[in-house]
């Protein structure tokens, strides 16, 4: 059970040949588990994301298949696909904001949705009224357009609308880049109350605040330039990493109670390579400070612990 | 809610008050006497000319000071008095725009009505078929690109003397002596129609195609047609919901278009000498007439900041985002 995805490889085809956006992907999701998915911009995780909800021109499916629930999902169909979305699969676009059609009121949007679903909006009310509660929207914004909601609301509104037909598998796509600190944590907890209610069994929340995941993310995936780099507990990550590109990720991030005045917070020197010719071998390889030999070769996705999984040459060699 | 349409409406008064100046202004300061005009019609003898003149001046209120006649005419135009002709004196003016209204509803109305429904439709079709876009389209925008004349003189030249199956000039065979409900009328009548109906539908039928296109494929790259996408929502759902948003522009686009349905269209009636306020706007400025000319366009005036009105509560009533608008105005 739960999301396991094997060998995934998509890339954007351009005029000037193939972006390789997502190289191999390998891993698997827990029932019950809420995995953060980090890396910096362009590392490929929305590009993941999106490969799973909606793999549609320029991504191309090169390899890989990805299994929810025991079920092959046809994620190159986009046609086929839809009768997964949203009942078994579903996402909190990063753009929450603006996902509200902005000339229906909200409720009537909302049944006209789940009639395109084959669900009736009146049995169904009581259940979105008791999940309204549950965010702390009244239930009058049923009866009012997208407009009259603030920020916060809005994105409330559409997690209650995402996972009304309790899927498997919730994408959370950058979904607090927008808000304002306080309303992050909130937002936040609001993930975690959702998979503890079972109205999601799963969820991947992709950010680039690691902060977030700390608070509620089970396990972390690093990726890094189209591939993945590491995954572990929560724990693991951010006290005793392994890749070295998560090492000095971490590193990177202040800490509390430290002052940065004398000492300067360090970054990680170079620049990740372009996708569209990538290195061959480990891409992370030219700014690695341990990179040796090995590393033209591409490392594979291994499970150095239990529930470690790390694609590291010189990990390998350390453990072996 | 009151206030926003108070507000609304002193902008209209103030408007409507400054193009009625502007109205009784234009022909004034335009070069050329109309009543030397009117009378050289009469051909008067040596002696006559002058007699004539002077009752004349008096007769249209000509002999006052210009600030007398300004007065005159605002008191004249709430009594519903337009003034006399001088182009086919002496009817009232406001019997020679009545006569011709008809003929510019009869055409304009189902030209801009059925291209705006014809061509939004066509519109959102060609922006999700990538063979019509590729074809069909060009040809929209040639034809939205093309004068109405240029195109009416074409068709003219085609169908009436090259294949000779529509006439080229008037609203009915001259031989009829005035309109009346027999077939004969009605069926010359038609046949005189199609002609300057099909040109002023095509050139906007190219427009209506062309900016529905677009705006649905603005639409269907909205975020929220991109969420109910990723929810798995069919098709036809996401494609109505664009459509719903994409027509709202072109509302706005058809209520301005009805707006000058009084005014005619001025070069196709005057290619197809067709007897609508197009025409008559012509034949006012030809022959000096200052009162049809202010006539004509005291209507136009009418017949836009009506529209513009309408559309003003249109759109209170079909998007919700002006209400708010609205409410914030007041709060």
């Amino acid at each position: 059970m739960g999301l396991q995805v094997e060998n995934l490889t998509v890339y954007y085809q351009t005029l000037r040949g193939s972006v390789q956006a997502l190289e191999d992907a390998t891993f698997s999701i827990a029932d019950g588990e809420i995995m953060g998915l980090a890396g910096e911009s362009g590392c490929g995780k929305s590009t993941l994301s999106n490969s799973l909800v909606r793999l549609v021109p320029p991504l191309k499916l090169i390899r890989g298949r990805v299994i929810l629930d025991d079920q092959e999902l046809p994620v190159a169909d986009v046609e086929r696909m839809n009768a997964y979305r949203f009942r078994q699969l579903s996402v909190v676009p990063q753009y929450a904001m603006n996902a509200m059609n902005p000339t229906r009121k909200i409720g009537r949007m909302t049944s006209e949705l789940l009639r395109s679903k084959r669900v009736d909006y009146r049995a169904a009310l009581p259940e979105i009224k008791r999940r309204l509660d549950l965010v702390k929207l009244p239930q009058e914004v049923l009866k009012m357009y997208p407009i009259e909601l603030s920020g916060g609301m809005k994105q409330r509104m559409v997690m209650v609308l995402s996972t009304l037909l309790n899927p498997s598998l919730l994408i959370a796509d950058e979904i607090t880049s927008a808000l304002d600190v306080s309303t992050q944590k909130a937002v936040a907890e609001m993930l975690v109350e959702f998979r503890n209610r079972e109205f999601v069994k799963s969820i991947i929340v992709i950010t680039h605040d690691i902060s977030i995941l700390y608070q509620i993310a089970d396990s972390i995936m690093i990726m890094y330039a189209g591939q993945l780099a590491e995954k572990a507990s929560t724990e693991t990550i951010i006290h005793s990493p392994e890749h070295p590109y998560t090492k000095m990720l971490i590193a990177s991030l202040p800490e509390v109670g430290v002052r940065y005045a004398d000492t300067r917070l360090t970054g990680i020197p170079g620049k990740p390579p372009l996708l569209l010719d990538p290195p061959v071998g480990c891409r992370f390889r030219h700014r690695c400070p341990v990179a040796f030999e090995k590393c033209v070769e591409a490392p594979p996705f291994l499970e150095i612990a239990k529930d470690h999984f790390v694609a590291c040459w010189e990990v390998f060699r350390k453990y072996a | 809610m009151k206030r926003y349409f108070g507000r609304k409406l002193l902008v209209y008064i103030l408007t409507f008050v400054l193009a009625v100046t502007i109205d009784w202004m234009i022909p004034r300061f335009m070069p050329g006497d109309p009543i030397s005009i009117l009378i050289s019609r009469f051909g008067p003898r040596q002696g006559g000319y002058e007699a004539l003149q002077g009752y004349f001046t008096s007769a249209f209120g000509l002999d006052v000071p210009i600030w007398q006649q300004y007065l005159n005419f605002w008191r004249a135009l709430f009594q519903g008095d337009l003034g006399i002709s001088i182009y086919v004196f002496p009817t009232p003016v406001i019997d020679v725009i009545m006569r011709a209204i008809p003929y510019d509803i009869a055409l304009l109305l189902p030209a801009i009505l059925l291209s705006w429904l014809a061509g939004n439709n066509f519109g959102a079709i060609a922006a999700r078929s990538k063979r019509l876009d590729d074809t069909i389209l060009p040809l929209g925008y040639i034809l939205t690109a093309t004068p109405y004349m240029w195109l009416a003189i074409l068709l003219g030249w085609f169908f009436g003397i090259v294949l000779g199956i529509f006439p080229i000039a008037g609203a009915f065979d001259q031989s009829i002596p005035a309109p009346s409900f027999s077939w004969l009328f009605i069926s010359s009548f038609l046949v005189h129609w199609f002609l300057p109906f099909i040109s002023l539908f095509l050139v906007q039928f190219g427009g209506w195609a062309i900016g529905m296109r677009n705006m649905i494929i603005y639409e269907l790259e909205a975020d929220y047609s991109h969420y109910l996408e990723a929810l798995g929502a069919p098709t036809r759902l996401v494609r109505r919901y664009a459509f719903n948003n994409a027509v709202l522009p072109q509302i706005t686009g058809l209520a301005l278009q009805l707006g000058v349905v009084v005014a005619g269209a001025l070069v196709t009636e005057v290619v197809f000498s067709y007897p609508g306020i197009g025409y008559l706007i012509l034949q006012a400025i030809q022959n000096q007439d200052y009162f049809l000319l202010q006539g004509c366009f005291l209507f136009i005036i009418f017949g836009v900041l009506l529209a513009n009105f309408l559309i003003d509560v249109a759109y209170v009533l079909v998007d919700p985002r002006t209400r708010m608008g609205m409410q914030g105005e007041v709060g």
